[in-house]
């Protein structure tokens, strides 16, 4: 697999990344450099092996229905770089 | 009887899905021990894994797996043993993290079915594709500054299930059909509050048109719709445009619209290069979900009687027709209203009180079924009433209208206005030959071979006894008399 520049362009602009139209060709040799390592598992034959999600055979946890957290408001506004009042705010947002 | 458009090249039939957002009811949210309770101060309602803070972990809340699961199993469907949680990203500012834990690959509900009840009598199944967990996002207010929006995190994280149907609805009327009922159905069951007006059950509607006979057709999505009213129109809406694009010769495009009631129309929402690619992946902070069908089959035995079931249940127990069961049955505390009137009663009569009288009256009032003026024991009490001949129908219309007014039991009110039926036959038969003896022109046309004027006599002597007599008796004493 490998991506041409009006892939790495739109993977930016997904990303909320702004690049020069200058930089594509280095990022381009640098992802698809990635993706190439990444490839070699390719050579592994998994066929019939169950998909692993992890190292342990640990199940996942879960906690009681119990409010346990919250009323912190200070602290979740603590890096708001424009906080109004309560309230986080940022550049208008409009559909 | 199916509803199709007429275009300019000819009949047209409409496609539609429905993908119903519907909130869990909990105490704390999906991921965190915030508080999912709705209406707090801004941002109060929120944990540093809401907010997105780097290195918190999301750890999944068993109650909302619960409540999936018995949603599930009220939509009849097949409940997944394992599922997953993918993140699904996106930029927006009331999503702090940039992406929602919701589940792609692996939803923890299947496919089920959603049985609907047209008002010719039709039903229809609708299929159900999948139901998964979710988390909602915060809220955006734009209308507090000219140049900045105001974010609430309140909302951010508290479990939804989307609720995915078939493309099986034909009709405006199928779609409104569907919501109701699975909004009938989360209610029964306790899962979600169904109440759209407060945003806790919303709609978007995937809609296509196509000529009969013909595979699907493109579609578009109108997203976020909040009431039934509005989805109804906004299918008929957007599928009337769509039929003007093919039959001006050009393609509709698939993408994001928005149904603006005021205006009656649809509007693209998002523009085509900026259409979502949310690269779905497994969230590696979460373990897939393993739950064991001995839990699955405990949650099953606690279910609740589901709507449909109610339904021919009171059908069989209590001998009420089809509709009148389906009418009871919208909501439960109405079916244990109703269960507690008929109760060693005459159920058929008790169905006609019920959802005439009573329902006329709270219709009036504006009131509903939680605050009744009249309970359940007090009508029970003015059937009995009736039962032993202490009144008749005409009067229990009376006793019912005081009822309602002055909160008094029936008996009361028979007692303080003097109500009690006439049964004295001697009274009776007094104002009978009273009533004759004034109507001699008509008596002699009644056995002239006049039959109806048998009612006219009847109301006559009802008349004379300020409707308190024993319609029976007056109806065998002018028999009698005739």
């Amino acid at each position: 697999m490998s991506l041409d520049p009006a892939t790495v362009r739109r993977i930016a602009r997904l990303a909320r990344i702004g690049i020069d139209e200058s930089d594509l060709p280095a990022l381009q040799g640098e992802l698809n450099g990635i993706l190439g390592w990444v490839e070699q598992l390719n050579e592994v034959d998994v066929e019939g092996v169950t998909p692993m999600v992890g190292t342990g055979h640990a199940a996942l946890r879960t906690r009681p229905d119990v409010v346990t957290d919250g009323n912190c408001r200070d602290a979740v506004l603590s890096n708001a770089p424009d906080a109004v009042g309560p309230f986080y705010t940022v550049p208008k947002v409009v559909e | 009887m199916s509803y199709t458009l007429e275009g300019r090249t000819g009949t047209w039939e409409i496609v539609v899905g429905l993908e119903v957002h519907a909130q869990v009811i909990s105490h704390s949210k999906l991921f965190s021990g915030a508080s999912a309770s709705y209406g707090g101060e801004p941002n109060t309602h929120v944990s540093l894994v809401d907010a997105g803070f780097p290195g918190m972990l999301p750890v999944l809340n068993h109650e909302c797996v619960a409540q999936a699961i018995r949603t599930g199993l009220g939509l009849r469907a097949r409940i997944n043993l394992e599922s997953r949680f993918d993140r699904k990203n996106y930029f927006y500012a009331d999503l702090p993290t940039g992406y929602q834990i919701s589940q792609f690959t692996h939803p923890i509900v299947g496919e089920g079915t959603v049985e609907i009840e047209l008002s010719d009598g039709t039903v229809r199944h609708i299929g159900i594709t999948r139901l998964h967990m979710e988390q909602d996002a915060g809220k955006s207010m734009h209308d507090q500054d000219p140049t900045r929006s105001f974010i609430d995190l309140n909302r951010a994280g508290v479990a939804l299930m989307e609720i995915v149907s078939e493309p099986d609805i034909r009709s405006p009327e199928e779609a409104g059909a569907y919501l109701r009922k699975l909004r009938q159905i989360l209610r029964y069951l306790g899962t979600c509050d169904g109440n759209m007006e407060e945003g806790s059950m919303r709609a978007d509607v995937n809609v296509s048109v196509r000529k009969a006979g013909e595979p699907f057709r493109t579609r578009c999505e109108i997203k976020n719709v909040n009431s039934i009213r509005y989805v109804m129109h906004a299918i008929e809406v957007e599928a009337t445009r769509q039929i003007e694009v093919w039959e001006d010769g050009g393609e509709v495009d698939q993408e994001t619209r928005l149904f603006d009631p005021s205006r009656n129309e649809t509007r693209s929402l998002r523009s085509k290069e900026d259409a979502h690619d949310y690269r779905y992946f497994p969230d590696p902070d979460l373990l897939p979900l393993v739950v064991e069908q001995a839990w699955v089959d405990e949650l099953e035995r606690e279910l609740p009687e589901l709507p449909d079931d109610k339904r021919d249940r009171f059908i069989r127990q209590y001998g009420i027709p089809r509709y009148d069961a389906s009418v009871l049955v919208a909501e439960q505390a109405i079916a244990d209203y109703y269960e507690e009137v008929a109760k060693g009663r005459d159920a058929r009569l008790a169905a006609n009180w019920v959802t005439g009288d009573l329902f006329g009256a709270l219709n009036r009032t504006g009131r509903s079924i939680q605050d009744t003026p009249i309970s359940a024991q007090a009508l029970g009490g003015m059937l009995d009433l009736m039962a032993d001949g202490t009144i008749n129908g005409k009067i229990a219309k009376e006793v019912f209208e005081d009822m309602l007014e002055t909160g008094d039991s029936a008996a009361d009110i028979v007692e303080r206005k003097g109500l009690k039926q006439v049964t004295d036959t001697g009274a009776i038969d007094a104002a009978v030959a009273d009533v004759l003896a004034r109507n001699a022109d008509k008596v002699e046309e009644y056995r002239g071979g006049k039959d109806r004027l048998f009612g006219f006599f009847v109301g006559q002597v009802m008349k004379a006894m300020a409707g308190k007599a024993n319609p029976a008796i007056v109806n065998e004493a002018l028999k009698k008399v005739l």
